[in-house]
């Protein structure tokens, strides 16, 4: 008995802790029913404590696909054909670099930039959250990089007197720095390297023979004086002429440390080794649709899961009504999941939340019946019951196993290319995946647990105690 | 004991019944490929309550609209909302449509726009092709491994294969008389229903499995017969569940994943149906197959 009382507790612990993270944050709540106002905030107690000097203040939110909160979605082509084989990569990554910056310049929050590779077609799929205004987006997105050297120009002393608010204005440092005609067309590449001497990172530049000529022109005439490095008319690095350079390799160093070196020197690839951009999809969804759909879905699916449980209660009477119990917190656990994992909620894999939801009371009907053919050949009660999950489970695990392979495949998780890449059908998989899991769990430990404490013959406990810490089959 | 097995030519019958229309369909008319597929643009609208959107036709479009796509194919949605095909059209093009319709109706609501382009949407071919071939092959090795025979692999498939012709059936169906179209959430669903449709099968096969270890004496037809009693109950409620969920989505849910619930639903459906009055009868029917080869 004591092992159901352990079980039970882990149960009602798991679930007080799904349910502070499954609540959404406080929200007031006034209805009308029976003729009467109701007007009460819920929501989830605000966790902000310090745990061995580490605050733990944990944020959890469900994030929402594109499809609900509206948005553009695009996959781009960067066309690499004026790229030699071996800078492709780099140059895919400089691409990707220099749309993120743009896209953040922009304030779009909780976009996302990823670059895949598929066959020989270098490709960027650029999701951006809330744009109902694609066309500007969009060139946004699609334009090439623009990389100039600018020199600093000579009315410096003005400029270094110039307002905090000037300093602000775009326009500033387009004054204070003169085109000098040498541009990203004239680079080559830029690297991350090392000093010999000091062990700091660096980044070196290498030219091609008309940018060494005119690198070399630049840097004999200006010893002393900035040449910023501009990517879309905005600075991105302010080096110093220490010395003129003739050979067309030059290095940057200025204290960088590894990575903002290496994000530097991606951000000047864009610059040198420019790819035009090709759309290849596009898709943009109003934030109406989307709040249509989710509002009716939700909505089917809350008349969809009380009928279901009116269907258990009807059919199983008291088991029916433990398994809509454990049902309640399978719910509760998914949820609390999806923000844990950081599951993408899209329309589609509400469906799939729904369908599991379904697919959840399987293994508790599975038990059921299972128990109901034990107790027909007239076993006793606490004997049917333990008899029923253990007969069940074999069926349960082959079944669930089959849906678990099928859901990987649609999820594929080692994105691979000949699979689907398509973000709808993954959520749908991964809530599907996740709802298998999660119903296993509940189906088979919570409504047995719940089955063991709250269903018992009275005549049969001995046996039902006997059995747990013993043998298995009476 | 009532016995189901007698019936069996009736259950390939009603299998028939349902496939042979849709297979019908299908040779003829095929299914309708979304642009997930075959590339291409959609644009859907809403116009204003004041426009009469049924009794719209492409003649009436604004004709800078009509210059802009080509195919243009108009469907009128509810919420007098409508939807715009055509070929690939680029952003530029999408403004102008909108600017022309906006002039034409007043106030509209524009809330998808979709372009495609034609290397997408055949990888999506390609990719849809290895993902069914690859879901078919892991159920029957896994099938064929768990049950260490043959034949309970084969027959599990064949009634996957049945349900995919079903599902494709109804699509082709409803592609004809209601215009539906088969975009990359179809073929997910399809995909579910194989897992679906080998679920319950697994069910009663394990059932069967376990009744001829409990009664090795008893014939095979018996067995079999017993075990889809046995299972039948749990089969019929965990499928209504299933499909009280899934209709309730069809009736009541969002329009954008409304033929995705009916695809489930249908699978769903046909999955359950296929468990016991097909996969177990063929199981006999190779049995019986096998006796008589030997004699």
């Amino acid at each position: 008995m004591l092992r159901v009382w352990q079980t039970f507790s882990f149960i009602l612990v798991l679930s007080v802790i799904a349910a502070v993270i499954a609540l959404p944050p406080a929200r007031p709540i006034s209805f009308q029913a029976l003729g009467r106002d109701f007007n009460f905030t819920i929501g989830a107690p605000v966790i902000d404590t310090t745990i061995l000097g580490q605050r733990f203040n944990p944020q959890f939110s469900l994030k929402q696909g594109l499809d609900i909160q509206g948005g553009m979605q695009v996959v781009l082509r960067a066309d690499m054909t004026k790229v030699a084989e071996s800078d492709r990569e780099t140059a895919l990554q400089a691409a990707q670099s220099v749309i993120a910056r743009r896209v953040d310049l922009y304030g779009i929050s909780e976009s996302v930039v990823q670059t895949s590779q598929q066959g020989n077609d270098y490709r960027l799929l650029v999701e951006l959250p809330g744009v109902e205004e694609p066309e500007q987006a969009l060139q946004l997105v699609g334009r090439t990089a623009l990389l100039e050297f600018r020199l600093e120009s000579s009315n410096s002393a003005a400029l270094a007197n110039a307002t905090a608010s000037a300093i602000l204005s775009p326009s500033y440092f387009l004054d204070a720095f003169q085109p000098t005609g040498l541009t990203g067309q004239e680079l080559r590449r830029a690297t991350v390297q090392f000093d010999p001497q000091t062990n700091e990172p660096t980044i070196g530049l290498e030219f091609s023979p008309k940018g060494t000529e005119l690198f070399s022109q630049i840097t004999q005439a200006n010893v002393g004086k900035v040449l910023a490095i501009f990517i879309d008319e905005f600075p991105v690095a302010l080096p110093q002429i220490n010395q003129p350079i003739l050979d067309g390799q030059a290095v940057m160093s200025g204290g960088f440390g590894v990575d903002e070196a290496q994000q530097l020197a991606i951000q000047l690839n864009a610059g040198a080794l420019p790819v035009p951009i090709e759309v290849l999809e596009q898709r943009v969804v109003g934030a109406s649709l989307g709040q249509e759909s989710i509002n009716r879905t939700i909505q089917a699916g809350l008349i969809g899961l009380g009928l279901v449980m009116i269907f258990m209660i009807f059919n199983y009477g008291f088991k029916g009504f433990l398994a809509v119990m454990a049902l309640g917190l399978y719910g509760l656990y998914t949820v609390a999941m999806y923000k844990v994992i950081g599951v993408t909620l899209t329309v589609p894999g509400i469906a799939g939340l729904l369908l599991s939801i379904g697919m959840a009371v399987d293994s508790n009907i599975l038990i059921f019946e299972r128990m109901k053919d034990e107790l027909r050949v007239g076993r006793p009660f606490a004997i049917a019951m333990e008899k029923g999950f253990g007969r069940a489970w074999n069926s349960i695990k082959d079944a669930n196993t089959v849906t678990i392979l099928i859901s990987l495949l649609l999820i594929n998780p080692l994105n691979l290319s000949f699979l689907n890449t398509s973000g709808l059908v993954r959520g749908f998989g991964m809530t599907l995946l996740l709802g298998i899991l999660i119903s296993l769990f509940t189906g088979l430990v919570v409504t047995r647990t719940f089955l063991r404490l709250f269903l018992q013959a009275p005549s049969a406990k001995n046996i039902i105690e006997r059995e747990i810490s013993g043998g298995k089959d009476v | 004991m009532f016995n189901f097995m007698r019936f069996r030519i009736v259950f390939f019958l009603i299998s028939a019944l349902v496939i042979l229309p849709g297979l019908y369909s299908l040779v003829r008319y095929g299914l309708r490929p979304a642009i997930d597929f075959t590339g291409g643009t959609l644009l859907e609208v809403r116009l204003p309550v004041t426009v009469n959107t049924d009794e719209l036709s492409i003649e009436e479009l604004p004709a800078a609209v009509q210059a802009s796509f080509s195919d243009l194919r108009l469907q009128v949605t509810p919420n007098n909302q409508i939807i715009l095909r055509g070929k690939t059209i680029d952003d530029q093009t999408r403004q102008k449509v909108l600017l022309a319709l906006e002039t034409e109706y007043g106030q509209i609501v524009p809330l998808r726009f979709e372009a495609v382009g034609p290397v997408i949407g055949q990888e999506l071919v390609i990719r849809t092709l290895v993902a069914m071939i690859l879901a078919a092959s892991i159920i029957t090795l896994y099938v064929a491994r768990q049950f260490k025979e043959l034949k309970y692999g084969v027959c599990a498939v064949l009634a996957m294969f049945h349900d995919v012709l079903v599902i494709l059936g109804v699509f082709s169906l409803l592609g004809v008389v209601a215009g539906v179209e088969v975009d990359v959430l179809f073929v997910t669903a399809l995909l579910t229903t194989l897992s679906f449709s080998v679920h319950d099968t697994i069910v009663v096969f394990d059932r069967i499995r376990e009744l001829r270890i409990n009664h090795p004496r008893l014939p095979f037809e018996q067995v079999i017969n017993a075990a889809v009693l046995q299972t039948l109950s749990r089969s019929l409620n965990n499928s209504i569940t299933i499909i009280i969920m899934l209709l309730s989505l069809v009736l009541l849910g969002g329009d954008t994943i409304r033929w995705f619930a009916m695809a489930l639903l249908a699978g769903a459906v046909t999955g359950t149906y296929s468990s016991t009055f097909t996969a177990v009868p063929l199981l006999l029917s190779w049995e019986d197959l096998k006796k008589r080869m030997a004699r």
